[in-house]
């Protein structure tokens, strides 16, 4: 069995499509690793029935030569994406009780591919942390570390940790600030943000409709490559989605970065950053140097005013999306004499803490009298963030961050929500511009933590950003496995 | 507050002096699309409960907006009939509260950056007289569902068919000086809005609704606190509740009191305005650009062409009347108030007397359309067959007094006038052998007035006429009566 | 980080939460007024930047809004949009009575 779980999405397709393992071995594979990894708490609901389902009717189509892109390949979602009849609670116990009657435009574009559900996977409450502690249903356990119980990462950590656990051959998630690319980085996998309107949001929880954007997790840049390929697309139901096509990436796997100039942003190393990620940062610029890449140190001067703006413009726009949680149409409602009395008790049992604090900063920007100061400005330097950028990708062709300033920490011991919130200031910044970014792992630091890399690509240059991540992969040779997958 | 009755309309005599009434309009139009502003699901009336709703209206998680075409096309035109700046560039924006009926818990509205900006339009008022009222902006925005309160004891019952309904929402200046002036403005607006097939006007399904901002002020002074009086659904209504809650303002100000700036409710029962209940809290909308959308932008040559498929409007229509038929003004603005009636007008008169037939119209036909309880357009005498009367009194073919009795008939029995005309023998007599014998059958019959009228009683001479009408059954044609009676009278 | 002193009390606390609709139980409330006014504290940095003459930015897409045409191409769906209502009757959401 573990033999199946050893091959990535890449491989498995392939010994798919040659017949040499059926898509049913290797979904009850993953279904006996996700039994296995329980205790990391990643999946909040299994789906076996359908599971089986889908993997039978993949194995039909490999046999009859009817075979889609992700034919048979088992992968997780992450629980913000609403699944038709599959409980979608965005870990929140406000919506512990919701079954969406429609699927999100991305989940039905992986099914369309022939991709099979596992189930669905703890996520951060409404995709709002960065430690995945704030889910309703507790906290995620990250499996690299066997004796100590550490993040994670957030929002998207049920999706990273079910990957680095092998439980998921794959898995969905959506990045907002870093949802994607810091759990990615915590758990030692592959986190592909892709560029604001590539991946339709129809159907996904709105977290920050300017920001939120869904993407792949996978174990390698070409399993990140095959997954977005399935996932990206026009869709005529999102206002905000880009009417554009984009190229299949596998044409540029090998596509190397002889000539290719890479930008070192100045602002982002900085006091408090682990000197171990340092020290991966530098062998990364390296190994690009020598693959043929032009190092070009650059600046990003608004860069610490990122993460400020970002707390203003989420919480504000969070604040306004998550106000249809009131009780009536579905969710699970307080009873009260009162239409408003039943609103506050429903929403104020129903939301997590951290969630209400977004709420209520949210709702305090957006308030008469603080608008001008606080969202207003907010967005103003948005756009000089964005300007940051748009000048430096005249100069470069993709620019080389690390994907966080520490590695994974021990659950429960960040208690500050400001401490937290700095997790995301190298992930924040590209977010915000609406850029296409991926986490890769790179090494591992003194304690045997994962440490990821960042490469952030112009608006909608994933193809460059998919051969210059495959370069990096290819010559660090990251090949560790977290302790936690099932032996 | 008494005799009001004397006093110019908008002004209110108080013991400390004479009050003038500022008021401002903000009407919400209903968009006559088939769909909703921003979702697929049916705009139209009267369905079962939640039938015509989607997931987005329904705001399910993950549900997104998708603008309609032709609700944003109805706005534009709706702008350059008002005479108004179209923007090319437009936000929609939040407006965030807490509603039963309003499942997003924000409607999308147009806040800062509308789609429509300043304009005017000419109102016709009751005297005849014209004042133009400046437009402040127009926006379109999204209705809420319904919340239904007497289905239970404890319990409201929500339906979200009427819930993202396309909206257009026209701002006036505060330039309305009078209850009156704003029952005109309203017309002027709706009958505009039925012009251009943007709404259908209909205020009784709630397709036009009207809220109205009152304040008084005595003349010459600063605009005093305002009120906002919601949801009013009928011209009567809204000239009611102004004049009562501008009544109300003047007593509390004539008593040292201040008003409260707020929103009201008018209660139709008592013909009053009362304080709404649920104010408890100050709104705070905490509007912001919708994220969900983008700025709405079109080209100038799209505005263009939209321009060029635009109606006759009631102004120029009405300038047209004037010139063309030699009606007066006052005619010309109650023709054009529906486009219905110009088109029946203008067919009617086609080639005919344009005074005859505009009084025929105004007076004979509505008036004999409102005794019958009937629509315009359920009217059973058609264009052609008022034209048709029209041209039978013109030419002399029947009286005006026979004219008025074809017409009752051509109202029972749709029938054409002509046809009645034959059918009973209404002709008009104009030979002068047949009236001759008529007049002598009245001179033999009245010796003793024959000779009082010719020793000198000339006011006798109509009653000779009126019996010759009347033995001819009214047939005679009375100018040839008068004529052979003077010369049969010397 | 700066940490500006007290940006909200415990009475705009409530009047935000209200506004919000949130039930705060009262022993969470100063706990919870001093995170945000760590926040607040902490967001106020943007005060050092200049962003005169600068434009908000509300999006990043570079495109127009789209439009759809104008047809009737949902609902009648009475039974999904009600299928997760905690309270319903004969086709209507049901909720505490409402006064206006």
């Amino acid at each position: 069995m573990s033999e199946l779980l050893d091959l990535n999405l890449v491989e498995a397709s392939k010994a798919l499509k040659n017949k040499k393992i059926s898509s049913l071995e290797l979904t009850n594979a993953y279904l006996k690793s996700i039994s296995d990894t329980s205790s990391l708490g990643a999946y909040l609901e299994i789906v076996e029935d359908k599971a089986i389902r889908m993997a039978k009717e993949s194995d039909k189509k490999l046999i009859d030569g009817t075979a889609r892109p992700l034919e048979g390949i088992p992968i997780g979602i992450k629980d913000m994406f609403c699944t038709k009849d599959i409980k979608t609670t965005a870990s929140s116990k406000i919506l512990e009780n919701f079954i969406p009657t429609y699927e999100s435009t991305v989940t039905q574009n992986l099914w369309n591919d022939g991709a099979v559900i596992l189930g669905k996977l703890s996520c951060d409450e409404f995709a709002m942390g960065s430690s995945n502690e704030t889910a309703a249903k507790g906290n995620v356990i990250n499996p690299w570390l066997k004796n100590k119980k550490m993040s994670p990462g957030g929002s998207s950590g049920g999706s990273a940790a079910a990957v680095a656990a092998r439980s998921a051959l794959a898995a969905t998630g959506t990045d907002t600030g870093g949802s994607i690319r810091q759990p990615a980085a915590f758990c030692g996998i592959t986190g592909l943000k892709p560029t604001y309107g590539r991946c339709s949001r129809w159907g996904i929880v709105a977290f920050s409709s300017s920001l939120d954007q869904a993407g792949p997790l996978t174990r390698t840049v070409s399993d990140a490559a095959l997954m977005l390929n399935s996932m990206a697309g026009y869709d005529q139901k999102d206002s905000t989605s880009a009417n554009l096509i984009m190229p299949d990436l596998m044409n540029y796997l090998d596509k190397g970065i002889k000539g290719k100039k890479i930008g070192i942003p100045k602002e982002y190393t900085q006091d408090g950053i682990s000197e171990d990620i340092v020290k991966f940062y530098d062998k990364s610029i390296d190994l690009l140097r020598d693959e043929g890449a032009e190092i070009i140190p650059v600046s990003l001067p608004h860069t610490k005013y990122a993460l400020p703006a970002y707390y203003i413009i989420a919480p504000a726009e969070a604040s306004s999306n998550l106000a249809r949680y009131d009780g009536v149409r579905y969710g699970a409602r307080q009873e009260a004499s009162s239409l408003d009395k039943m609103y506050e008790l429903t929403r104020g049992n129903g939301f997590g803490d951290e969630v209400k604090r977004r709420i209520m900063i949210g709702t305090y920007v957006l308030s008469s009298g603080y608008y001008d100061a606080y969202y207003l400005k907010a967005q103003k330097v948005r756009r000089l963030i964005k300007e940051d950028f748009e000048n430096v990708y005249k100069k470069v062709d993709y620019i080389l961050t690390p994907s966080t300033p520490t590695t994974s920490f021990e659950l429960g011991k960040k208690q500050d929500p400001l401490i937290m919130y700095l997790n995301d200031i190298f992930t924040v910044p590209a977010s915000l511009a609406g850029l296409p970014g991926i986490s890769l792992p790179v090494g591992l630091d003194k304690s045997g933590l994962p440490i990821g890399i960042q490469l952030i690509a112009n608006s909608f240059d994933e193809p460059g950003l998919i051969s210059t991540a495959r370069v990096l992969e290819r010559s660090i040779g990251f090949n560790f496995i977290a302790d936690g997958v099932a032996k | 507050m008494s005799e009001t009755s004397t006093l110019k309309p908008g002004h209110i005599q108080g013991e400390t002096g004479l009050w003038e009434m500022v008021i401002g309009l903000e009407i919400h139009a209903q968009i006559s699309s088939k769909s909703k502003l921003f979702s697929g699901a049916s705009a139209s009336f009267g369905s079962e409960a939640n039938r015509n709703v989607s997931l987005v209206d329904a705001a399910m998680p993950g549900m997104l907006p998708v603008i309609n075409e032709f609700c944003v096309e109805q706005a534009v035109k709706t702008g350059l009939a008002l005479n108004a700046k179209i923007n090319n560039v437009s936000v929609f924006d939040r407006k965030n509260y807490f509603y039963a009926d309003l499942p997003q818990g924000y409607q999308i509205s147009q806040f800062t950056k509308p789609i429509v900006g300043e304009g005017e339009v000419i109102v016709d008022l009751d005297d005849g007289e014209q004042t133009t009222i400046g437009i402040e902006r127009l926006h379109l925005e999204q209705d809420a569902g319904k919340s239904l309160h007497d289905k239970h004891p404890t319990k409201s019952y929500i339906d979200l068919n009427r819930t993202g309904v396309a909206l257009m929402e026209i701002v006036s200046k505060p330039d309305i000086r009078s209850p009156q002036e704003a029952g005109s403005y309203v017309k002027k607006i709706r009958s505009i809005l039925r012009y251009i097939g943007a709404c259908d006007g209909n205020m009784e399904e709630g397709s036009l609704r009207a809220d109205c901002n009152v304040s008084v002020r005595k003349s010459g002074e600063e605009f005093g606190t305002r009120c906002e009086i919601k949801n009013l659904n009928s011209i009567r209504f809204i000239i009611q509740a102004i004049q009562s809650e501008a009544e109300r303002q003047v007593e509390i100000l004539e008593t040292g009191g201040t008003i409260d700036q707020e929103t009201r409710l008018f209660d139709t029962s008592t013909g009053e305005t009362r304080s709404m209940r649920s104010k408890e809290d100050a709104h705070d909308y905490r509007y912001f650009p919708d994220p969900d959308l983008l700025p709405l932008e079109f080209t100038e040559s799209w505005v263009q062409s939209i321009k060029e498929k635009l109606p006759e409007l009631p102004d120029s229509l009405k300038k047209r009347l004037v010139q063309d038929f030699g009606i007066t003004s006052y005619d010309a603005s109650i023709l054009v108030e529906e486009k219905d009636y110009v088109d029946f007008y203008q067919q009617a008169a086609n080639g005919r007397d344009g005074k005859l037939t505009a009084n025929w119209m105004i007076t004979e036909l509505f008036g004999a359309l409102k005794k019958d309880n009937l629509s315009f357009l359920e009217s059973p005498i058609t264009s052609e067959n008022l034209g048709e009367l029209v041209s039978l009194i013109s030419n002399g073919t029947i009286s005006g007094k026979i004219a008025k009795e074809v017409f009752s008939e051509m109202m029972k029995s749709k029938k054409s006038p002509s046809e009645i005309v034959k059918e009973k023998g209404l002709e008009q007599v104009s030979d002068d052998t047949e009236i001759l014998k008529l007049i002598d059958q009245v001179i033999s019959n009245n010796q003793e007035k024959v000779t009082e009228y010719l020793g000198g009683k000339d006011k006798l001479f109509g009653f000779f006429v009126g019996q010759v009408m009347k033995l001819s059954q009214g047939k005679a044609n009375p100018g040839i009566v008068n004529k052979l009676l003077k010369e049969k009278l010397k | 980080m700066s940490n500006k002193d007290t940006i909200v009390d415990v009475p705009t606390v409530n009047k935000i939460a209200r506004l919000s609709r949130l039930d705060i139980p009262e022993a969470n409330k100063q706990s919870l007024t001093n995170d945000l006014n760590n926040i607040l504290g902490f967001v106020a940095q943007l005060d050092e930047v200049d962003t005169s003459n600068i434009e908000p930015l509300a999006s990043v897409t570079g495109h127009k809004l789209p439009f759809r045409s104008d047809q009737v191409s949902d609902g009648n769906i009475e039974d999904l949009v009600l299928k997760n209502a905690p309270e319903s009757s004969s086709g209507f959401f049901v909720v505490p009575k409402v006064i206006e």
